[in-house]
């Protein structure tokens, strides 16, 4: 059946499936390729996307759900690539293989909704379900901080 | 390294005007023979592109799988070539012989591209100042250039790369061995912490990865394998998927690899049912409506339990062949005055790239095209072509960015599987394992049995170590990635010494994980270091320090050679041990111990340091951690001091302490929970949640240190992952007494505190 999401600020149609995951429809049908699949179990986060401003697995969330709230995906974070986190990335050299990145990137520009000044505690809480297979959790707190304009404990 | 007599620049003229500067071979005869034994010789390759408005491209040549090869390599080149780093332009190579050594494995990057790839640039710019010097009427020597132009000292006057790059084309090329390389204290780019050329991509989104290519009517495919390795379809509800939402075609395949006690590295297609599909979705929803009944084949009957016990069983008897003897361990046991025996084991382990396992192919008029993500092109490109039968210049493969690797990418069964599929249906596809065809076919890491015994005179010095490691393979071959040297340290620093090895049968793909052999061997042997420098009532840094010490014959693994570009693949000297220099590993040691404060910080009670140091992949690294164990077993890594040696000179600094925070974090991972087990042939484990990943909660604080020495550069994706394993036991020991001698730690009911 045919649904409408709002993403990125854009309405989009999709033709498909209720129980199908918004993961897949932003992927195979939107055609927006920046969200991750990494299990589809919501181990790994890499394919966190904002659904009203909350950050939450694409992987777990089907379509007809999708519909309740605007979304953001990593493609819409900022226009150009300028968000604080999006610079602080580039600054730190967070990337590895930069797989899960546009899961933690979104994960974090969540935590600095809540927490504009998030301390080490508050970084752990918010980031501990989003993995990174290369290991970049040093730099990413980093980052986070860098961005928030803080600094490690 | 030295690039063969045989290779020499070229100049080609770009169309518009621009030059092309290529290292060349004399000859090329790239067959799928030599691809497998070693690297082809050069042929054409285009490094560096100057169009007339200046621009500059540089093309990276290797696969990149997240180690930041795709920065190192184009870095190597601009600085000899004199440009603006920031104004480079950055290509990834297509797999083409043309372009010369093409691999990401066994942390070769810097030793095999940090000549060669200088030398390309030093040559484009005695090419450009001559270009400029001719133009002006001067000599060259009054000519000099800098960041993308050449400039006449004494007139003062300079253009600019581009107006320059059509007559350089023109020029001749200049001889290899005559070129003028940068002294290191001129660099300006080598050296420099330069962020990853994708970064910008990355942080925004852009589809880069394998899993994200997509080509106009494109389908997508599932490969529904056996949970058995080998087992075969022998009846499932085709014509019922069939009819359901979405689904283009499906069909069974019988596969083409043969089962025995030892499997090849890449046994070629399994046997399984292609799903194809109009969206991935709609492939993977059909398949879980699918019913099959297998042929499990002989693969049913393997354990873990039954592996476990057999290897306490062949653990009694004398080891089925004897890989190094030296002195008489039996008499230095009787005489030592300590003897020290354990039984270590560790499972086997997944690769686990969080992109799983994907690739893109479509196939028409008799020719397969690949976008991919491995890390070995030659040699998927010889499989695919054994296997589907093609002929090797009738497939192409492009190069895309991994969403890592971790070696899972040297195998290359998903990419038979891909072309076997764009082959059956004639168009476009991408196939995509879900996480659980990655994690239950993977290449695993094999696990292993080490049965040791060790001795330590009265002086405190260790005079003997016997070793009967129990591993898997048949007769006198090990399984892929499950062999051990006869030269691992501490053969040659101890006087008498016994390496035996038993095998047991293994029907199940093994393979190398980052580090391979040391990331297991590692956690057993400097653990057992351990072990004896308590038995020897010594300090674990003065007993190492006392080992390392011993004179004697010292070599390391053949593989430590990094082979030669150029170099026939079939000369014996690329297998020829090298010296393991005792003195970088001293030195090495020492950092690690005084950057940590090694014996001189109080620490609480429950907390202790751990120190280990392992020479792998050319790279001497020693580690020191300190933990914290909690009640009911918790642990937390408060600290990793991280020393490594890999040479005169880290090209990327960002790029290279990245490593080495990961291959901490890496170990972290392998460490606490990771285990593959078989129950009746099948893998258990099919997500992360039952083979997990280090969470940042559990991170560390890392500290990083490279101990410069005047040795040529080395790589840096693997050496610094093994000794962290045994530098987290030692300090579990240290902290509770408690002695770790298998893993993962979760089995000795420890978790993440």
């Amino acid at each position: 059946m045919a649904f409408t999401l709002t993403v990125n600020g854009r309405q989009m149609t999709a033709d498909v499936p209720d129980d199908m995951p918004l993961l897949w429809v932003l992927r195979d049908v939107l055609k927006l390729h920046g969200t991750k699949y990494g299990c589809g179990i919501g181990q790994c986060r890499a394919c966190t996307v904002h659904l009203g401003g909350e950050p939450v697995p694409a992987c777990l969330t089907p379509v007809s759900e999708a519909t309740r709230a605007p979304i953001t995906t990593i493609e819409g974070l900022s226009a150009d690539g300028t968000h604080p986190l999006q610079a602080a990335w580039r600054e730190m050299d967070v990337p590895q293989c930069g797989y899960c990145q546009a899961g933690q990137i979104m994960a974090a520009a969540a935590l600095l909704k809540k927490h504009p000044k998030p301390t080490d505690a508050d970084i752990d809480a918010a980031m501990s379900p989003n993995l990174c297979r290369c290991g970049t959790y040093v730099r990413i707190r980093a980052a986070i901080h860098k961005a928030a304009g803080t600094s490690a404990a | 390294m030295q690039l063969s007599r045989r290779s020499f620049l070229q100049a080609t003229t770009l169309s518009g005007g621009g030059l092309m500067l290529g290292l060349f071979s004399a000859s090329r005869k790239l067959t799928a023979q030599n691809a497998q034994q070693g690297p082809p010789p050069f042929d054409a390759k285009a490094f560096i592109k100057i169009a007339p408005d200046g621009t500059v491209t540089l093309v990276a040549r290797n696969p990149e799988i997240g180690q930041g090869v795709k920065n190192m390599l184009p870095m190597l080149i601009a600085e000899e070539l004199d440009i603006d780093w920031k104004s480079v332009k950055i290509e990834q190579a297509d797999f083409d012989p043309k372009y010369g050594l093409q691999t990401t494995g066994g942390s070769r990057a810097a030793s095999n591209n940090y000549m060669p790839m200088r030398q390309v640039g030093a040559a484009g710019r005695q090419m450009l100042i001559a270009a400029a010097a001719k133009r002006w009427g001067v000599p060259e020597s009054e000519c000099f250039a800098e960041n993308g132009r050449v400039y006449h000292r004494p007139t003062d006057r300079s253009l600019g790369y581009g107006e320059l790059a059509s007559a350089a084309a023109a020029l001749p090329v200049p001889d290899l061995k005559t070129l003028k390389l940068k002294p290191a204290t001129s660099f300006k780019i080598i050296g420099q912490r330069t962020m990853g050329v994708d970064v910008p991509d990355i942080v925004t989104g852009k589809p880069i990865y394998s899993i994200d290519f997509t080509l106009p009517g494109m389908l997508f495919a599932v490969y529904e394998k056996c949970p058995v390795f080998g087992g075969k379809v022998k009846s499932a509800n085709i014509d019922e998927i069939k009819q359901l939402p979405g689904i283009r075609h499906v069909f069974v395949s019988e596969g083409t690899i043969k089962l025995g006690p030892v499997l090849d590295g890449d046994p070629g297609l399994e046997p399984g049912i292609a799903i194809v599909a109009d969206s991935w979705w709609f492939a993977q929803s059909a398949r879980k409506k699918l019913k099959v009944e297998w042929d499990n084949g002989p693969a049913a009957s393997q354990s873990s339990t039954g592996f476990a016990q057999r290897a306490q069983e062949l653990s009694k008897s004398a080891p089925q062949r004897m890989l190094k003897q030296e002195g008489d361990v039996g008499s230095a046991f009787s005489n030592g005055s300590r003897v020290v025996e354990a039984a270590y084991s560790y499972p086997f382990i997944s690769h686990a790239p969080l992109e799983p396992r994907n690739c893109n192919a479509t196939y028409q008029n008799g020719r397969l095209e690949f976008w991919s993500n491995t890390q070995l092109p030659a040699r998927a490109r010889a499989l695919v072509a054994k296997h589907l039968q093609i002929p090797e210049d009738s497939i192409t493969i492009h190069l895309l960015r991994a969403g890592g690797s971790f070696g899972r990418g040297l195998s290359n069964d998903y990419m038979v599987e891909t072309g076997y599929i764009a082959k059956t249906i004639g168009g476009p596809v991408k196939l995509l394992w879900s996480r659980e065809d990655d994690m239950r076919h993977d290449y695993y890491r094999p696990g292993g049995f080490h049965f040791l015994k060790g001795a330590v005179d009265s002086s405190g010095r260790l005079v003997a170590w016997q070793n009967h490691f129990v591993s898997y393979g048949d007769g006198e071959k090990f399984s892929p990635a499950a062999s051990i040297s006869p030269t691992e340290f501490p053969s040659g620093f101890v006087p008498n010494y016994l390496l035996g090895a038993s095998v047991m049968p293994l029907q199940l793909k093994t393979g190398a994980l980052r580090a391979p052999g040391a990331n297991a061997q590692a956690f057993v042997f400097q653990s057992f270091i351990d072990e004896l420098a308590h038995a020897a009532g010594k300090d674990p840094v003065a007993f190492r320090r006392d080992l390392l010490n011993q004179p004697g014959e010292k070599l390391v693994a053949g593989a430590a050679k990094p082979k030669v570009e150029n170099e026939p693949a079939t000369t014996k000297q690329a297998a020829k041990p090298q010296a393991y220099d005792a003195d970088r590993m001293l030195a090495v040691l020492e950092l690690a111990a005084e950057k940590s404060g090694w014996g001189k910080r109080k620490l609480p009670a429950g907390t202790g340091m751990g120190i280990a140091f392992h020479y792998s992949f050319q790279g001497y690294f020693a580690h020191v951690a300190e933990v914290t164990v909690g009640p009911n077993n918790t642990l937390k890594v408060n600290h990793v001091w991280g020393v490594g040696d890999v040479g005169s000179q880290i090209v990327n600094p960002s790029g290279a302490e990245a490593q080495v925070q990961g291959a901490i974090m890496d170990g972290l991972s392998e460490i606490m929970g990771q285990e593959i087990t078989l129950e009746g042939g099948a893998v258990v484990q099919s997500n992360y949640d039952k083979h997990p990943l280090l969470r940042m909660k559990n991170a560390p604080q890392i500290e990083v240190h490279f101990h410069a020495t005047d040795h040529e550069p080395t790589g840096l994706g693997e050496p610094a992952l093994p000794p962290l394993l045994p530098a987290i036991c030692n300090a579990i020991f240290a902290a509770t007494g408690k002695r770790i001698r298998e893993l993962p730690l979760a089995k000795s009911g420890f978790s993440w505190a």
